[in-house]
């Protein structure tokens, strides 16, 4: 008798509603620069740091994106371009996230003295320009992509930090974690097992959202000379190469549509995030 | 005498400036059921936080609770951790937001019998989880246990709560309006679980309610509180028959009863006192019909009145008129 019932969790499979044409393009966007980051040196382009052709050609069929001021492929360094880009996103929302949301659990957790000093740290970091402090800490510490990841992350931690506190400052006052505290639970326990499952939607979408910002301030350090350095071919430092050619517009081109492509494909995979994980947002 | 399985006394408990609750004194057996009753705001939901030791720091907690003899009252959180959820289980009135809504029913019986059993293997303490599911009586509980809260109905979520209550064998239950937020039919079922839970494992339960109905058929004991204070405390035949406080004849009055047409039905006026202006003397009086002079100067103590209870009034004996007389009338 009870096999007639509908079951939960048996369902029609229709098409999910969050997937729509922004988030598809989105996935195809970052899938596409994803399987290049992957593939590229199996590719059938031309070495990055090779000088294969006359300098500062126009696109052509042999050079589809033209050559730069040395003679190199700007199609080939813009596609190898983006391991750099991908890698230290990820690099930096991974730390910012982990070290961010971290802090903030505890700050929102325990509450009190913790609290306020957790947060005012947030809050004098947050008061930089972002771009401001990272220059100043990759200044500090000299450039290169690695310590340009450090700055970032000391730019990126208090945004999750401020994100989870107030996520977990609103879980924590609910009912269920009341009765898990009177069933025994220690704080480790509530904590990991009643308040941050229902406190990490916003941090991923935030971080989906934040890739594409990431990539935009790494390639604004590398543009000033403060990320990669000059034979590595970075996103950022080829527009800053280009810069000074102007009316060989095609060398900033490359690079310059990638970035936007990788920040247009995150901030669509961020919106479809947001309409499958937050139920408010409509 | 072995000491009660609880017993509080002399229990205060204040925030800040503002005087919460003051001299309560309570106890209860093994097997005995306290009925702790009064209107919302009169600080019987505090008290059992405080049993509990659920009340943050910022509160101050005096006077003395005992869990068979054991003080708790000053106790360290992490050894007031080892005996919630073990020695003394709590069910709370809201099943709907009680039970966290991303753990299956499964883990969170698991996790119950985990926090004070960690030894036990996975296998048995998913078996355990099947036994107490089997022990609120809850249909396919083998199906239940993969389900989420959200999958519940409301009365299959308290049975949860109970089972998860029970997950370490008590020996004190406490529950908190159990059936405020259920269907009147799924209310009788829960109390009729509880009172058949509380018989088979000889447990203590302090239930606390406004509803004077339930009270009254399962409690053995029952403790009246007004604006933090007992004002009538005794067995439910006594203080039910014939109440010697004002307000717990108010109460009792103001049951609508099925047998009898009424044109309107009787309330006590007036509302309760904030806590930053609780009046002078008896707390009762602005509201009392009887109250006099002395009631605006002094606060009466629980002294002991004719019929075994004991009541905090200084008029006790003439104030109220025996229900039993008013019936003949």
């Amino acid at each position: 008798m009870a096999e007639n019932l509908a079951l939960p969790g048996v369902r029609r499979r229709e098409w999910p509603k969050w997937l729509k044409l922004p988030v598809l393009i989105g996935f195809g966007i970052i899938g596409f620069w994803v399987l290049v980051c992957l593939s590229v040196d199996f590719w059938p382009i031309d070495n990055p740091i090779d000088m294969v052709a006359r300098r500062l050609q126009p696109p052509s069929f042999d050079h589809w994106f033209g050559t730069d001021a040395l003679g190199r492929d700007v199609l080939s360094r813009t596609l190898h371009g983006a391991r750099f880009s991908l890698m230290m996103s990820c690099a930096v929302i991974i730390f910012a996230v982990l070290i961010g949301s971290t802090i903030g659990a505890i700050a929102g957790y325990v509450g009190g003295f913790v609290d306020g000093a957790l947060m005012r740290l947030v809050d004098v970091t947050l008061s930089f320009p972002p771009i401001l402090l990272a220059m100043a800490v990759t200044a500090a510490l000299g450039p290169g992509l690695e310590n340009a990841a450090v700055a970032m992350i000391i730019v990126w931690w208090p945004i999750y930090a401020r994100l989870m506190r107030g996520q977990v400052l609103s879980v924590k006052s609910r009912e269920h974690v009341e009765a898990a505290v009177a069933a025994g639970a220690s704080h480790s326990r509530t904590l990991l097992k009643h308040i941050l499952p229902l406190s990490w939607s916003p941090i991923l979408i935030n971080a989906t959202m934040d890739f594409g910002q990431v990539v935009l301030l790494t390639a604004s350090l590398s543009f000033i000379g403060l990320g990669a350095s000059p034979p590595t071919p970075e996103w950022g430092s080829m527009i800053s190469e280009g810069a000074i050619h102007f009316y060989q517009w095609w060398i900033c081109a490359g690079p310059g549509i990638a970035i936007l492509s990788v920040v247009l494909g995150f901030n669509f995979l961020g919106d479809g995030l947001r309409d499958l994980l937050d139920p408010r947002s409509k | 005498m072995t000491a009660p399985l609880l017993e509080v006394r002399d229990l205060g408990i204040a925030i800040g400036a503002l005087d919460v609750v003051r001299g309560v004194d309570l106890s209860l057996g093994r097997g005995k059921t306290l009925g702790l009753v009064g209107e919302s705001g009169c600080g019987k939901s505090i008290t059992m936080l405080a049993i509990m030791g659920l009340l943050s720091e910022h509160v101050r907690v005096t006077g003395s609770i005992r869990l068979s003899g054991d003080e708790l009252v000053g106790k360290p959180q992490s050894a007031l951790a080892e005996l919630r959820g073990k020695r003394m289980a709590m069910i709370f009135q809201d099943p709907m937001t009680s039970l966290n809504p991303v753990m299956t029913v499964g883990e969170q019986l698991g996790e119950a019998i985990a926090i004070h059993q960690p030894r036990m293997k996975r296998q048995a303490r998913q078996a355990r989880a099947l036994d107490l599911l089997r022990l609120v009586a809850i249909p396919f509980p083998d199906r239940r246990l993969l389900q989420y809260p959200h999958e519940l109905s409301g009365g299959m979520r308290q049975r949860v709560m109970i089972a998860i209550a029970m997950a370490n064998d008590p020996e004190l239950l406490i529950a908190d309006e159990p059936t405020t937020a259920l269907d009147v039919t799924v209310q009788a079922q829960i109390m009729e679980l509880l009172q058949r839970l509380q018989a088979e494992r000889h447990m203590g339960m302090l239930l606390i309610s406004h509803d004077l109905g339930v009270v009254g058929d399962i409690a053995d004991e029952v403790a009246i509180m007004y604006a933090g204070r007992i004002c009538e405390r005794g067995s439910v035949d006594a203080v039910f028959d014939s109440p010697h406080h004002p307000y717990t004849h108010g109460l009792l009055a103001s049951l609508p009863q099925i047998d009898r047409t009424v044109g309107k039905l009787a309330s006590i006026p007036g509302a309760l006192p904030s806590l930053a202006s609780r009046p002078q003397g008896c707390r009762f009086h602005p509201r009392c019909f009887h109250a006099q002079e002395t009631c605006r100067r002094e606060e009466p103590q629980l002294r002991p009145v004719a019929s075994g209870a004991v009541a905090a009034c200084h008029f006790a004996e003439i104030a109220v008129p025996s229900r039993k007389a008013e019936e003949v009338a």
